[in-house]
């Protein structure tokens, strides 16, 4: 217990003392533009999250020209590109297929992913109504949302994914520990 | 008279070998002149390993851990992983933002970076996927393969720390999100407690620059902890209040359970040992003596020790530990050994200061089942045949 205070007291010290800031002046201020352009952070909260929409409906069309050469046509994967739909209630069985429908925990990581990362050979090329259209587009390939459902900032958060209550904390050590 | 003599006779002998080679310069023809840039000799050719890839820019390299002395790790063998290739980064283009629950958000750039106060330290860097196979029982056939996504380097750099104390903390701040500025801007997030612990953002890699495919011209070295989190080409970082749930740690590098359930953020990279001489596809060439040689290494700190056993785990002798046993680090584990020329087994086992112990395959099996592919650190077993041939078991 004792040992926990200690360790407490000095996390304290240590974040007053990071509170503090600014001292060895160096470095440059960023502008307001500049900050807006590189923050592309989302959070599962829906922070970060820019302006914009779309449904599955529009997100089909930029899907099959986008995303579908790798990923297949329901999202089924092809050769080494891996399956993102398919794959609910596998988990536990010997062959899981863990797919954006069956095993991520919130839609916001879906939408954070396709915009940093996608497609692959053009990551950063589809407009922020672009990313919620495909968005809404994978989900729907597993029923999650229904194909006129238009998501946005507000609503994607706010989408139960199927394996939202799957994760666990670490547990470990989970094997073997002598004591000294 | 008789020196001259004498002088004739050596000359004679030594000329005798390296006459056939080297006719008219008697073996002392000169070398080549001074270089710039330093390059191994042409008779070494240890190298990476990686099996070609329909997605190139997406796949991994292994360390030649088999050919490695001492603790530290070439920079141009160590291994690399990348998800979007290795981007070219002039450094005076690059800057770092730092920024989110910060009182004074800031651009810095490499000059700027190198003016902070400055450490250097040693600490290996371990894709969570390393030796992967094993679990799976579809074991590599040498230790390149199976364990070469694991290398140590002294880095040097700027701690978290003092980057985060350089631009204020807010009350709210709790997690730190790392971008990288390659392709797909991958991006981790790190709780605050680590970030001021041990974290440094690092542009040396062993006495120079880093390399490209380890993120130059700046990266995140993150202690004992998966590869992934170390963010290479590091441009961002986000202080928040919340993890960002990024692709790679909400669904990526998690471990799937039996029981349908997934392990989240399980960073650390528990202790691990390996023998890397003898081990698998190198051969014994007879009965006599031979120095056993491995690496072990714990995300938990320092090792404590390393047993090795010769005879099929019916008992462990107590290897030599080469000091110092630095935490987060290669240790080199050392047992001198006469093989009989009789068919055994050889492994290792290692204990960190934690007192956690090297578990075998079969517990960890055990514990986690098949599909928990990642954080693997099993005991590794070399099986040695009699005609001196090793291989996996």
């Amino acid at each position: 217990m004792s040992r926990f205070l200690l360790l407490s007291c000095l996390l304290l010290t240590t974040l007053i003392v990071l509170a503090q800031g600014g001292k060895h002046n160096l470095g440059r201020v960023p502008t307001p533009e500049e900050l807006q352009a590189r923050d592309i952070s989302v959070f599962p909260t829906g922070a970060g999250l820019p302006p914009g929409e779309g449904s599955a409906k529009e997100g089909r069309n930029i899907y099959v020209a986008r995303c579908a050469s790798c990923h297949g046509e329901r999202g089924e994967g092809r050769g080494a590109n891996p399956p993102i739909a398919g794959g609910l209630g596998t988990l536990k069985s010997e062959a899981p297929r863990a797919t954006v429908g069956s095993y991520w925990p919130y839609a916001t990581t879906a939408w954070d992913y396709i915009n940093r990362a996608m497609p692959y050979q053009e990551p950063g090329s589809l407009s922020a109504d672009e990313v919620y259209s495909v968005t809404a587009y994978v989900l729907y390939l597993d029923g999650i949302v229904s194909e006129g459902e238009v998501l946005n900032a507000k609503s994607l958060p706010k989408i139960k994914m199927p394996n939202r209550d799957g994760f666990v904390p670490d547990p470990r050590p989970d094997t073997r520990t002598q004591t000294r | 008279m008789r020196t001259a003599s004498r002088r004739s006779f050596l000359i004679a002998s030594s000329g005798l070998a390296a006459l056939a080679a080297v006719p008219k310069s008697w073996g002392r023809e000169l070398g080549e002149p001074v270089r710039p840039y330093g390059e191994r000799s042409p008779f070494e050719k240890s190298q990476r390993f990686y099996r070609k890839s329909p997605i190139p820019e997406t796949g991994a390299s292994g360390t030649p851990l088999q050919d490695s002395y001492g603790v530290i790790t070439p920079s141009a063998l160590h291994f690399e992983s990348h998800h979007s290739g290795v981007p070219q980064i002039d450094p005076a283009k690059h800057e770092l933002l730092v920024h989110g629950a910060v009182e004074h958000p800031l651009i810095l750039r490499l000059e700027d970076l190198q003016r902070f106060p400055s450490v250097s330290r040693i600490h290996f860097i371990e894709c969570a996927g390393n030796t992967s196979g094993d679990l799976a029982s579809t074991p590599r056939p040498n230790v390149q393969r199976s364990h070469g996504l694991v290398s140590c380097s002294e880095w040097t750099g700027v701690t978290l720390k003092t980057l985060l104390e350089e631009v204020g903390l807010k009350p709210r701040a709790k997690w730190i999100l790392a971008e990288g500025a390659d392709a797909c801007r991958m991006a981790r997030s790190i709780p605050l407690d680590k970030a001021i612990d041990d974290v440094i953002v690092a542009y040396g890699q062993n006495g120079e620059a880093l390399r490209p495919e380890q993120g130059y011209p700046i990266r995140l070295v993150v202690p004992g902890w998966e590869g992934n989190v170390c963010i290479k080409w590091l441009q961002r970082l986000h202080v928040a209040d919340q993890p960002s749930m990024t692709r790679e740690e909400a669904a990526g590098y998690t471990d799937l359970m039996p029981d349908g359930k997934a392990r989240m953020f399980t960073f650390v990279m528990e202790a691990k040992s390996v023998i890397t001489r003898p081990s698998g596809e190198q051969t014994l060439h007879g009965p006599g003596f031979y120095e056993i040689s491995g690496l072990a290494w714990s995300g938990r700190g320092r090792i404590e020790r390393v047993e090795v056993s010769t005879d099929g785990a019916d008992s462990w002798q107590a290897a030599e530990s080469q000091e110092p046993r630095l935490t987060k680090a290669f240790t080199r584990f050392r047992l001198p050994w006469n093989w009989d020329g009789k068919p055994t087994t050889l492994q290792s086992r290692c204990v960190d200061e934690t007192g956690y112990v090297q578990p075998t395959h079969d517990e960890l099996l055990a514990v986690r089942g098949k599909n928990a592919t990642d954080h693997y650190n099993g005991i590794k077993v070399w099986r040695v045949l009699a005609d001196g041939k090793v291989t996996h078991v």
